[in-house]
This record gives structure tokens, C-alpha cells and sequence, in this order.
């Protein structure tokens, strides 16, 4: 078991034929069953075609349909990307993966509004990771994103981060110490985004073959808060909690359009409080995340 | 982005929300030359920067007569004005907006942003206008009315009057106050803001409803669509290195330590500067050269570090996945020789290639510190500087 992917998930990936779908779609398929579960590409221009052995469909709907694929990754440029998502969405997938950067503001708002008026109307939900993510993982099972397959390990240990190479930080920190994953999420660096920390953690506190999870959160925004919260009403294990940003300076944004410090609660030091409170082990040194981990076991 | 306040009202007048009569300019004759064809009896000159907290700092007067335009336009060109939101070194100011007076009757605040946790766009509006609104959020927060708007939706008459009520807008005015209101939401979506701010808002002893002040910012990713709005953008504002840096794709942020850092993935690059921190000095700068560096980047990277005169030591903390330890370590190597670098270098590097990666550091003949941990990194860095 793992969350929301395994070896037997059928992908669609849409933005196959771009430069950074090209590249990664390659890799992903190099890893563990990936030849088996990379189904489908989408480009509307180029259907009937195929790049690395995966047919090219002209739509999402299409591609679903004919490989009963129900994940899809998105690749696509940033003007394009949230309608991208919305063709996921209404192709009533069960997740859809974006990585892309950049994505506008008011493009997310208005595909997140849409989908929740979907679901609201009685449609399919279809869950989104992302924007602006590294993907996620299932080791020695499937790969759907950018992070690098190697440094991972089958395991029993949960890793949820907004930052992608943090992510990679506490998972290559694990395999060090000999403890795998069983599966690792980016949930991405935007404001508005689909999964959150809390939706991530539930997962993980329901999945049988995760015993423990490091949580990774930074400044900006009220969601490791949020999902602390419900951690100390609901979860049944272990946690490590890091925030990133002590040193951000406020009203400066961090790389990420989501790490802006704007109210007092938001800081790196409000977080790590409030995790702390909710019964996570927090650290301040990001060196130590596996280490702690490793003891609470 | 930000702009200027003038730019502001230009946009929001655009849009239909009343704005006073103005006129920007940069020369003190020009101040006179504005008040002159503007009229009147009463004028502000207030400066353009784009920090807020100018009217304490002494940037905004109202000047009575022409020789007090004069006088306060020739004080306030050129001065270095310092606000809460500069820093103790100010903000020269380089533009003013001149502007016919105005018969307030009331201060408002009223404001739109995105809220993150009901993924809607929030209006907020209150009584008292005039004040640092954080602080009445602080202290009185039951004097801010808020409402949540659904972008699908947009802002609805029944969401508007509460907004309008909320404010204790007088009774007169509050048709008016709506229709701003309104045409504020539109403005915001349409120029795909992050935050427009009107502080004050007033009405006038007709009732008029008037924007004396606009504060906006903009999603940086949404620029490629918005043309006008990045032809308001004025380096001058902004941080030359930060500039410099986002010609290479750099995103760099500088701070107030010593200890500068250059890292891949803004919150491994976050992480770091904790670390440093963690480890007893502060960090000089953010500095995330993202997912492809090449050595032309991290060159770049290593000059606009060094530019800094308090930097007396760097890290470079580099988690390789997709970009490979041995293509960082050559550029770093490259860079350390290009720049003759001069103070310490700790090297932190892992995942793809790592042992290729320290061999090319240690083969180069150059100091460089290697370092297995972002703790044993910050040690190292921290003792060398010391």
C-alpha cells in the first residue's frame, strides 16, 4: 500500500511533446513498473502519433477512454496549464499532478472555483497536487514528476513537503539512515494549490504501511497550522515537523509565490509553535529530521 | 510588482473609481506649473516612492499657495525619505504627484487580496481609514468588516452593502460607495493584482466618494498578460542586485548577515539560511539559482554574492536530482576563478554524481571546504568567517 498512486496506476501526461515533458516523461519511465504505467500523452496536434512508445491521444477525455488511464501529469507552459487542469478535471480523473511553475494567480482561483463547483453540483471529484510541485512518489513502484528516483527507498515512512528539494533533503536524510518511504508528496510552492498538508496527512494517518511522517512546511499562508491542528485531534503516529523561513524577512517573497510572510501567525517560529503544541517533534535544524524520526520509532 | 500611487489612481480612474485631479511630475518647476493648471486654492504634493508611511516621514505637505508648492516640491525632490517600510537608509524620491485638495469629510480603508485558506478573493473595508491598518486588524479587529468573494461570482450587490454598511459609510454616499466598490473587484481581477488598497477613502461634503491613495501590487506570474502594468515598473525602486539577478533567472534576496548562500530550490535555500542561523552567524542573502544551473548561473550568482561588501564567507548548499553534483562543482570551481575568489567556501553536495562532484572541488587546487550535512556545512562556514 502507499497513498493516492501504486505500480497499477495508468498516467496520462499532459505537455508530453514539450521540452520538460520530453525529459521527464523519460525518466518516470525508467523507473521502477513507470514502462507500465505511463499510458497516454496528450496534444491535440499530434494524435495518432507516439513519442517514447506512448500514444498520443487529442484530449484528456480521449486518452482516459481509450487506456483507462485516471492520474494525469501536467507539463504544460504556464499561460496554458490551469485549462490543462481543467481538462483533467473534466475528464473526471481521480488525481491530476501539475508541475508547472508560474502559473497565474487568478487562473488558479478561477480552475479551483470551478472544480469545486463541480463537486458541488454532484460531479466527479477529481483531486489535484499542486501547482508549482516536484510530483510524488511511490518508491520501487511509480515515479509521476521531476524528484530524482534514485535517492529513494521502499519503506514505511511518510514525507510531505511544500519545497521540492526539501523533500528530497528528508527522503535522501531517510534512505541514509536505512528507512524507506512509503510514499513522498510535493504539494508545491503556490497560494492556491489543490492537496494541502492537512488532505496529505490524512492519508498517510489512514494508509497501514505508514508508520511515521516527516512533515515540511514553510513561512507563508495557514495551512501546516491548519493541518496541525487536526494532527492532535486525529493522528495515530509519529510526526517530525520543519518549517523553512526563520530568517525570511517579512513582506519578501522567497522564491515561492506561497513563502510571503503577511500576517504575525505565518512566520517559521508561529508554525513551529503551534506543531509543537499539537504534539509534533519539531526541529529547527533540517540536518535532523531523519535522526529524530529514527528515535521515535 | 509594485507601482507608484500615481500610477494607482491612473489604473483605478480607468476603471471609473473617482480619483482627485493630478499631476505627476520630476521637477520642481514642473510641482508649480501642475498647481498652477490644476487651480485652486489648496494643493497636496506628496512623493512617489513606492514604500508606504510616506505622510509621516515628511514626504506628503499641503501647500496653500504657490510658493508652499514650490517650497515643499523643492524639499521633498531629491530627499532620502524614510518610512517604517524603507529601512534606516530611505528611499530617494525621485517623482511627486501633485494634486487639488480635498473636502474630506471621512476616512475609509477598503482593500482586496487573495485569500489563500477559502481560495476567494477577500474584500475588506473599515471605519477607520487613515490609520496603519495592521494595527487596527491588531488591536480592534472588529472594526474591519470582511467579505469573501467568489471569483465565478464576483462581488455581489448584497456583499457590496455589507461592505458599504459595514464601513459606516454615510447614508448619502453609500450608492456610490457600492458602485466603487464594484468597479475596485473589476480593477483588481482585470490587472490580475495581489492586493489593491485604498487608505483612505473618503466622502466628500457632496457625498462624493474619492480614492485619495491607491497601493497595488501584482502577481508576478500573470506580467506576461499585462503589458500597461509592466510599463509602470520603475527599477529605480527596486534592488540593483536583485534586478541583476533576475536577468539570469536568479531569484536573490538580500539580507543583513555576512554569510552569503547559494542554493537550488527556494526552500531547501530557506533551510540553509535557518541553518546558518542555527549555527551562530546570519545569512547575507536568499539565493535560489533553480532547477538548471549552469556555470554561466552560478558565475552570475557568485558575483552578485560577492558584490555585497559585508559577505566574508559562502556556502553553497546544492541537493542534485535533476541538475548533477559534477555540472555545480564546475561551476563552482569555474566561478571560484573567474571572481579570484577570496573568502572561505564551504560546499555542501548531494544526491546525482555527488562523489564525481567532490572530486572535481578537491582536484581544482582551490580552498574549498567539503561538507557532507547542511549542519556540518553552517559549522565549517560559521568557524572560517570567525
Amino acid at each position: 500500500m502507499s497513498i493516492l498512486i501504486n505500480k497499477n496506476t495508468k498516467i496520462i501526461t499532459q505537455g508530453i511533446t514539450g521540452k520538460t515533458g520530453q525529459f521527464h516523461t523519460e525518466k518516470c519511465q525508467e523507473y521502477a513498473n513507470g514502462k507500465e504505467c505511463f499510458v497516454a500523452g496528450v496534444n491535440p496536434k499530434k494524435a495518432g502519433e507516439s513519442i517514447f512508445n506512448i500514444p498520443i491521444y487529442a484530449s484528456v477525455k480521449e486518452a482516459a477512454a481509450e487506456t483507462g488511464a485516471t492520474v494525469s501529469v501536467i507539463y504544460v507552459p504556464p499561460a496554458g496549464a490551469a485549462a490543462a487542469i481543467w481538462e483533467a478535471v473534466e475528464a473526471d480523473l481521480d488525481l491530476a499532478i501539475c508541475i508547472t511553475e508560474g502559473i497565474p494567480v487568478r487562473d488558479m482561483l478561477m480552475v479551483r472555483n470551478k472544480m469545486k463547483e463541480k463537486e458541488a453540483k454532484g460531479g466527479k471529484k477529481t483531486l489535484l497536487l499542486g501547482p508549482n510541485c516536484p510530483g510524488l512518489i511511490t518508491p520501487d513502484e511509480v515515479k509521476i514528476g521531476i524528484m530524482p528516483g534514485h535517492i529513494h527507498r521502499k519503506g514505511r515512512i511518510g514525507v510531505v513537503s511544500r519545497s521540492g528539494t526539501l523533500t528530497y533533503e528528508a527522503v535522501g536524510q531517510l534512505t541514509e539512515l536505512g528507512l524507506g518511504q512509503s510514499s513522498a508528496v510535493g504539494i508545491g510552492g503556490d497560494p492556491i494549490n489543490g492537496l494541502k498538508h492537512i488532505d496529505v496527512m490524512k492519508m498517510f494517518n489512514d494508509d497501514p504501511d505508514t508508520d511515521a511522517v516527516i512533515m515540511i512546511g514553510e513561512i507563508g499562508g495557514p495551512d501546516e497550522a491548519e493541518a496541525a491542528q487536526w494532527c492532535k485531534a486525529n493522528m495515530k503516529k509519529p510526526i517530525v515537523g520543519f518549517i523553512a523561513g526563520v530568517t525570511a524577512p517579512a513582506g519578501k517573497r522567497m522564491g515561492h509565490a506561497g513563502a510571503l510572510i503577511s500576517g504575525g501567525a505565518d512566520t517559521a517560529d508561529a508554525k513551529l509553535a503551534i506543531m509543537e503544541e499539537c504534539g509534533f517533534k519539531v526541529t529547527k535544524n533540517p540536518s535532523e529530521m531523519a535522526k529524530l524520526l529514527k528515535a521515535m520509532l | 510588482m509594485k507601482i507608484h500611487e500615481y500610477q494607482g489612481k491612473q489604473i483605478l480612474k480607468k476603471f471609473g473609481v473617482t480619483v482627485p485631479r493630478g499631476i505627476h511630475c520630476t521637477t520642481v518647476e514642473d510641482a508649480v506649473k501642475a498647481a498652477e493648471t490644476l487651480g485652486g486654492k489648496v494643493w497636496v504634493v506628496k512623493a512617489q516612492i513606492h514604500a508606504g508611511g510616506r505622510g509621516k516621514g515628511g514626504g506628503v505637505k499641503v501647500a496653500t499657495s504657490l510658493e508652499k508648492v514650490r517650497e515643499y516640491a523643492s524639499q521633498i525632490l531629491g530627499m532620502q525619505l524614510i518610512t517604517h517600510q524603507t529601512g534606516p537608509e530611505g528611499q530617494k524620491v525621485r517623482h511627486l504627484l501633485i494634486e487639488e485638495g480635498a473636502d474630506i469629510q471621512h476616512e475609509y480603508y477598503v482593500a482586496a487580496l487573495t485569500d489563500r485558506a477559502t481560495q476567494s478573493v477577500a474584500m475588506m473595508a473599515s471605519y477607520e481609514g487613515g490609520m496603519d491598518i495592521e494595527e487596527v486588524a491588531h488591536k480592534t479587529p472588529e472594526k474591519i468588516v470582511k467579505v469573501f468573494i467568489n471569483p465565478l461570482v464576483g462581488l455581489t450587490d448584497e456583499q457590496a452593502l455589507t461592505l458599504a454598511k459595514g464601513m459606516g459609510m454615510n447614508e448619502a454616499s453609500i450608492p456610490q460607495c457600492i458602485d466603487t466598490l464594484k468597479k475596485l473587484y473589476t480593477c483588481y481581477m482585470e490587472t490580475d493584482a495581489s492586493l489593491a488598497e485604498i487608505n483612505p477613502l473618503i466622502h466628500e461634503a457632496d457625498g462624493t466618494v474619492k480614492a485619495l491613495d491607491a497601493k497595488f501590487n501584482f502577481d508576478s506570474n500573470a506580467l506576461f498578460r499585462q503589458p500597461e502594468i509592466v510599463a509602470m515598473r520603475d527599477l529605480d525602486e527596486e534592488d540593483a542586485d536583485e534586478i541583476e539577478a533576475s536577468k539570469f533567472d536568479l531569484a536573490y534576496i538580500s539580507l543583513d548577515g555576512n554569510i552569503g548562500c547559494l542554493v537550488n530550490g527556494a526552500g531547501l535555500a530557506m533551510a540553509t539560511m535557518d541553518t546558518i542561523k542555527l549555527f551562530g552567524a546570519e545569512p547575507a542573502n536568499f539565493l535560489d539559482v533553480g532547477g538548471g544551473a549552469t556555470t554561466e548561473k552560478v558565475t552570475e550568482a557568485f558575483k552578485i554574492m560577492l558584490k555585497n561588501p559585508k559577505v566574508k564567507g559562502i556556502l553553497v548548499n546544492i541537493f542534485g536530482g535533476i541538475m548533477k553534483c559534477d555540472t555545480i562543482a564546475t561551476g563552482v570551481v569555474a566561478a571560484a576563478k573567474e571572481v579570484n575568489l577570496s573568502v572561505p567556501l564551504v560546499v555542501r553536495m548531494k544526491g546525482t554524481n555527488e562523489d564525481l562532484g567532490k572530486k572535481i572541488l578537491k582536484d581544482s587546487g582551490l580552498p574549498i571546504i567539503s561538507a557532507d550535512s547542511m549542519a556540518e556545512a553552517a559549522t565549517q562556514i560559521v568557524a572560517a568567517v570567525k
